[in-house]
């Protein structure tokens, strides 16, 4: 039938403009990366099984409350907002939900060396130091006393945490997330200086990314942007796929909407269908 | 005057005043079409529709906008995508509609070209439609300006610029057209007032032009036939509807086409809930940001082809420079459909695959079309450059190529 090949070649040509400008123009514009990694394969492995209580110890003797604080523990931050801000750049992080959010052996390569952990070697050298330094030991078993201090963290971290928290703790110390009113605390003109170029704001991440560029993104920014200067932040397969979900709720909010809407629309437009294609039947009957 | 007698109906009041019967006979059920026609004539309809969509989902999405560098975003993504009832349905309705106008608009004007129903009076549907093809352009553009994000602002700043190209007035004019020195708030403003106010007005008009040109020179039909209408719909009206050659807009064409428009529908709603990103592009999803040009900047999918014959000569020829040669072709482009009617040198209206020589043009059109569409996303590196250059300029050739062509076609049929 002559309308049905005319329709094929319509449909061809779209085809072929769509997969062109669509589908393979993408894949030249962003090239696949490898998959995220949560295991962080790529820093030494801490074999040695911490004890918490020791862990508490070193916390206060490492010093690590010179900048951190401990709010579940009764310990708030050392320093104001607008003076970690003056200090570093950027407010020093609350360790309460560390133990939960960040995966174990991360943090403890974290500990050891910062800027590799964090890759943000290309930022920070010799002569630029970064913010948080090097845990050098307390004298005894280094890898041992840093199993210690994870292992205490992880003894007092909650349980769970609402996504909105999550964000809060791993995201929020830079980032703003206006459409669910959560702002940074650090003073944003520092901040910008600090970290190089401006920390945007979360909100329409979802729609301007998508799902899986923020995937790897999160896990290795360097991976999907070269020279970023955000860091790898560390967060567990959990912790990111909450991060990742808040992000959602926040810039898609009427997604569950959208998708239950969907079928009864197009369902409509099928029925109406129907009924005209019998209703052309009836009418073309005594002229073809 | 007329003598106005007391009205047996409603019906019958009107038409003692406005003459409804005759009015509805001459727009509806004594306008005559041709009855050897397929469902690529149903397409104008499926425009209509579409945009019909975007006048009254833009009407929403009007009452929510904010024309401001500092709110229009929010005023998106923000009040009417979130906050407002069904806002989200209104703006990603507006958006997937105004690409897949696009889309029809192409089948609409590849089927006016395959079926030669651009001459022997028919010059002046072509030219309006063409017409209304530039009108709705400048909508596109305009109206991709007003969410106010990255590929907003930078398109807004790329193409504002490709005036200044143009000899003498250059400078001035594009400081003119932005009512700025950069893309600014008063350029925000003012393409605003273009998208909902003067260009809409355009369109209608011209549209309502487009369907009074058909009037006189009729609308084609699948052989190029030339039929004679009064003779064809007085055996219509004696009732050899048979036998006929043509049919009443209403109720016959139209219940064709309300088929055709349901399946369009059923593609534009599938579109709408659940592959939205091509015609909303995810980069548009960042704020506008000066400071900051995106890695790739590209329009919108139907504005590829002639932005990649605008960057497909990027070299210098004899002094010329690259960019004032793309300029020059991307100018001529813009106009090159236009001039098919006069560049058709065969007088017989017949579809391509009744003339042996017409036939490979219109199919190299076609899939040089294609290849300037693709290519003009792809990053313009390595062997795409070339492509890029060879598919432009084959884009020239055919149409300086085509009154030889047509001529040619002309004389073997003798």
């Amino acid at each position: 039938m002559r309308e049905l090949k005319i329709l094929g070649v319509v449909i061809f040509f779209t085809a072929l403009v769509y997969i062109g400008v669509e589908p393979f123009a993408h894949s030249q514009m962003h090239p696949k990366v490898a998959p995220a990694d949560f295991m962080f394969k790529d820093l030494k492995t801490n074999n040695k099984i911490g004890n918490a209580a020791k862990g508490a110890e070193n916390f206060m003797n490492a010093g690590c409350i010179g900048c951190h604080g401990l709010k579940s523990q009764g310990m708030p931050n050392p320093m104001d907002d607008a003076t970690a801000s003056a200090s570093f750049g950027v407010i020093s992080p609350d360790l309460s939900s560390a133990g939960l959010i960040y995966e174990s052996n991360f943090l403890m390569a974290l500990i050891k060396d910062p800027t590799k952990a964090l890759k943000v070697e290309h930022k920070f050298n010799e002569s630029k130091f970064h913010p948080m330094t090097k845990f050098y030991g307390l004298g005894g078993d280094i890898d041992q006393e840093i199993a210690d201090i994870v292992a205490y963290l992880k003894s007092i971290a909650p349980k769970s945490l609402t996504n909105s928290e999550v964000f809060e703790d791993a995201c929020q110390r830079c980032h703003d997330m206006k459409y669910a009113n959560q702002f940074s605390k650090s003073d944003f003109t520092l901040l910008t200086k600090y970290m190089g170029s401006t920390a945007p704001d979360l909100s329409m991440m979802i729609r301007s990314k998508g799902k899986g560029y923020l995937e790897t993104f999160i896990n290795d920014p360097q991976k999907q942007l070269e020279g970023t200067g955000m860091p790898r932040v560390g967060l567990t397969k959990d912790a990111q796929a909450q991060v990742i979900a808040f992000i959602e709720t926040t810039g898609d909010r009427k997604k569950a909407e959208r998708e239950s809407l969907g079928p009864k629309v197009i369902g409509f437009m099928f029925i109406f269908t129907i009924l005209a294609y019998l209703w052309k039947i009836k009418i073309w009957r005594e002229l073809d | 005057m007329a003598e106005i007698t007391k009205a047996n109906g409603i019906g019958d009041w009107f038409d003692q005043r406005l003459a409804t019967k005759k009015l509805a006979k001459v727009m509806m059920t004594e306008y005559w079409i041709p009855k050897n026609i397929n469902f690529l004539w149903a397409m104008g309809v499926v425009l209509v529709v579409l945009f019909k969509i975007l006048i009254v989902t833009g009407i929403f999405l009007l009452m929510y906008y904010k024309p401001d560098v500092n709110s229009a975003f929010d005023s998106v993504n923000y009040t009417i995508m979130q906050e407002v009832e069904y806002g989200w349905l209104w703006r990603h309705m507006h958006g997937v509609a105004a690409s897949m106008v696009f889309l029809v608009i192409y089948i609409h004007m590849f089927a006016g070209i395959y079926y030669g129903s651009y001459k022997k009076g028919r010059e002046m549907i072509w030219l309006t439609g063409m017409a209304i093809f530039g009108l709705f352009s400048a909508e596109a553009f305009s109206g991709y300006m007003l969410p106010w994000g990255q590929m907003s602002y930078w398109a807004a700043q790329v193409i504002t610029n490709l005036f200044g190209g143009i000899p003498l007035i250059g400078d001035g004019l594009v400081i003119w057209i932005r009512g700025d020195y950069t893309v600014a708030d008063a350029t925000l403003t003012r393409f605003f007032m273009l998208h909902v106010f003067l260009l809409p007005l355009a369109i209608i008009l011209l549209i309502a032009v487009h369907f009074y040109s058909l009037r006189v020179p009729h609308v084609n039909n699948q052989d190029g036939e030339d039929l004679d209408f009064d003779k064809e719909s007085k055996k219509y009206l004696d009732g050899k509807k048979k036998e006929s050659k043509v049919v009443p807009f209403w109720p016959i064409f139209l219940a064709k086409d309300f088929f055709v428009v349901g399946i369009a529908m059923i593609v534009f709603f599938y579109l709408t809930f659940y592959h939205f990103n091509f015609a909303m592009d995810p980069i548009n999803f960042e704020p506008a940001n000066a400071m900051k040009t995106p890695a790739h900047i590209y329009p919108e999918w139907y504005f590829l082809w002639s932005y990649e014959v605008l960057r497909g000569f990027f070299f210098d020829i004899a002094g010329i420079s690259a960019m004032d040669i793309g300029l020059a072709a991307f100018g001529f482009a813009n106009v090159a459909f236009m001039l098919i009617p006069f560049l058709d040198r065969d007088p017989s209206v017949k579809p391509a695959h009744k003339r042996p020589y017409f036939k490979i043009w219109f199919w190299i059109l076609l899939i040089d079309m294609v290849v300037l569409t693709v290519y003009g996303k792809l990053p313009p590196l390595g062997i795409n450059t070339y492509i890029g250059f060879v598919a432009a300029l084959t884009f020239l050739v055919l149409f300086a190529a085509l009154p030889f062509i047509t001529k040619k076609d002309a004389g073997g049929a003798k």
